[in-house]
């Protein structure tokens, strides 16, 4: 059996198990026209660790992620970060700035603009008109560039326009910018979708070693690179928490089988 | 060429083309006096006073252009109302010229221009105030429509109003303005605007020295104008506006606030709007309303369009060259002029995505990848 992940009411004060989280989701609802997108979702993400997030198309992953990083206000519910902040109240710009960066389920990079702008855009630096306007890039940011594209592989590829690459590649520069925003948290929605194995197996090598330093949420629908991730999971399902805990606990919930098989 | 860039011009990254571009303007701000000035009349290298106007005119377009280049090219901000920062500067030029006139006025007033001696006004409304000195009007040619521009801009970047919705609230804007100019007890000259203007820092407005003069300071506006919008999209504000440009909500995520670095470049691009205004009244010797019309600004946007969106000398060429056409051709053709236009740039959004320098090798080709990649969007 799977154990069923906390359920908060609204309006209570911060739970002490939220104490060491880095996020949590507090009763969150979100409706389109009615229907519930996202329905009284509670959700904890431990500092320092990996969760992952998966459930079939459709069960509020990426809205989830919208609420958290300030594209959609939901109805009802609060996004804590670190104990007190409530998100929910904040803007895109200002939760990037809080330390919470997303990599988006379509690879979302500067087309026009080289890899190695793409980085520098994303690099941790004041964000203000003005400081962009004297910005200069100094040695040790340089360097930092450097080894982030050779942590996504992509040194090679520096000079070329990040619309010239490959679906994968653009993948692995948006998880690169991550990286250089340099966050307390990332949100990671579907980062394997269109790789291939071998890319897929690196990229869960790649947000294991991320995790050692980061807090991570992953949202995907593939569960065999859940599984390579090798942490707890939750599962979501017409925007609530259906189950939660180990990969091999959940993947024989049959709850879980049906709504993953009875599509 | 690459390394070049880099070591001779580092802070605006001018490629080739951009310091060819440079080139031919200072050098015609050096010639144009030359030819006019030193050369006898019956030379045949003599070029006659008006024409030294009628190429500063086209030099004031040239800035104008590139105003909107950049907050076009780079920003992806289509303003459809950029003639209105235009006429705005002009005004304020007009409005000092007018105060210059002095009692030598039809009417003989000393203080009232004649428009308003006409109306039976008895004194000077109080926005007239301050306009006899030189050097409050120039301030006011970049204030006012920068503090339009940021009102505007404060107001619609914060709602993130964008693409078609924010070309048509930029006409409005415009549309709204030449209704307001038109009217008479607005009190800047109703439909006839402002006009009779004799002489600027107590110089003759008909000399030739006068015209010269007012010809050169368009050429180094237009080489300044183009050397800050240079400093501003090499640098990395720039390549944050061309991010903006191609997936403004992914910036946010990043966490730049995308409002007010449209704003920033809204405010700086309607201040040289202003000053390409301001030099173009002495020159033309008339300021009116419709100068706010909305087809002219959506004009502005066809030279960008033609000459080459997201370079700069691009658009600047492409204002010049066009309304080089326009005179040609209003002359010799006056009823097929907006037709000969329209075809202009359905002819060039078809077969020259990139305009005119996008596709001329020695404008578009020697450049580095990187910066191609940057600048032509
Ligand atoms: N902006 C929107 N307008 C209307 N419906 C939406 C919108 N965004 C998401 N939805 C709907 O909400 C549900 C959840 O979508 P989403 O969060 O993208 O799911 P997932 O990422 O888990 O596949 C889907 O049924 C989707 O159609
Ligand atoms: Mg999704």
């Amino acid at each position: 059996m799977a154990e069923t992940a906390p359920r908060l009411p609204l309006d209570e004060p911060v739970p002490a198990e939220a104490a060491d989280t880095v996020l949590y989701l507090d009763g969150v609802s979100v409706s389109f026209d009615g229907f519930k997108a996202l329905n009284a979702l509670s959700l904890l993400v431990l500092a320092g660790e990996m969760s992952a997030v998966i459930g079939p198309n459709g069960a509020g992953k990426t809205t989830m992620m919208d609420v958290i990083s300030g594209k959609t206000r939901p109805d009802r519910g609060r996004a804590l970060f670190k104990g007190d902040i409530d998100l929910t109240k904040l803007d895109e710009a200002a939760i990037a700035e809080l330390g919470i960066g997303r990599k988006f389920q379509k690879p979302t990079v500067f087309e026009h603009q080289s890899v190695f702008e793409n980085l520098e855009l994303a690099l941790k630096a004041d964000r203000g008109v003005l400081a962009a306007l004297r910005f200069r890039l100094s040695a040790a940011q340089r360097a930092r560039i450097d080894a982030v594209l050779e942590t996504v592989a992509l040194g090679d590829a520096r000079r070329r326009p990040a619309g010239a690459l490959s679906h994968g590649q653009k993948q692995w520069l948006e998880i690169g910018m991550l990286l250089m925003q340099d966050p307390e948290l990332l949100l990671v929605d579907e980062p394997v979708a269109g790789m291939t194995d071998a890319e897929t197996e690196q990229t869960a090598v790649l947000l294991r070693e991320i995790a050692e330093t980061h807090s991570v949420l992953v949202v995907e629908h593939d569960m065999e690179f859940v599984r390579a991730l090798d942490t707890k999971v939750t599962v979501l399902h017409e925007g609530a928490v259906l189950a939660h805990g180990g990969m091999d606990v959940v993947q024989n919930d049959p709850r879980v089988i049906e709504v993953y098989l009875g599509r | 060429m690459g390394a070049a860039i880099g070591r001779h011009w580092p802070r605006f990254g001018l490629d080739r083309a951009g310091q060819i571009f440079l080139a031919l303007v200072v050098g015609a701000a050096v010639l144009v006096p030359i030819l006019n000035l030193m050369v006898a009349e019956t030379s045949a290298l003599y070029m006659p006073t008006y024409l030294v106007s009628l190429l500063g005119k086209y030099l004031c377009y040239g800035l104008l252009a590139v105003s909107v280049d950049l907050i076009w090219g780079y920003c992806g901000i289509l303003s459809l109302g950029h003639g209105a920062f235009f006429a705005l500067g002009g005004y304020a030029m007009g409005m000092h010229l007018m105060r210059q006139i002095g009692d030598r006025g039809v009417y003989g007033h000393a203080i009232l221009p004649d428009f308003m001696v006409f109306l039976n006004w008895q004194e000077l409304p109080w926005y007239w105030m301050g306009f006899d000195n030189f050097a409050f009007a120039m301030i006011m040619v970049v204030l006012v429509p920068g503090a339009l521009a940021f009102l505007f801009g404060w107001f619609a970047f914060r709602s993130r109003v964008t693409g078609v919705y924010l070309s048509i609230i930029t006409q409005a804007m415009t549309f709204a303005l030449m209704l307001a100019f038109f009217r008479n007890d607005t009190g800047f000259g109703g439909n006839n605007g402002l006009t009779d203007f004799k002489d600027i820092l107590g110089f003759n407005l008909q000399a030739d020295t006068t015209r010269v003069a007012l010809f050169v300071a368009s050429a180094l506006a237009l080489a300044l104008g183009f050397l800050l919008c240079r400093v501003i999209v090499a640098s990395k504000l720039g390549r944050v506006l061309v991010a903006i440009r191609d997936a403004e909500s992914r910036v946010r995520f990043l966490g730049y606030r995308v409002e007010r670095y449209k704003l920033f470049v809204f405010c700086v691009s309607a201040m040289l709007a202003g000053v390409a205004g301001a030099l173009y009244v002495p020159q033309v010797g008339i300021i009116n309303p419709s100068e706010f019309a909305p087809p002219v600004s959506i004009e502005i946007v066809i030279w960008v369009a033609i000459g080459g969106r997201g370079s700069l000398y691009g658009a600047a060429l492409g204002g010049i060259l066009v309304n080089f056409a326009k005179s040609y051709f209003t002359g010799a053709l006056p009823e097929a002029w907006l037709y000969i236009l329209g075809a202009m740039f359905i002819a060039t959004t078809l077969f020259l995505p990139k305009g005119l320098v996008g596709t001329v090798p020695i404008w578009g080709g020697a450049r580095g990848r990187r910066q191609a990649a940057t600048d032509h969007g």
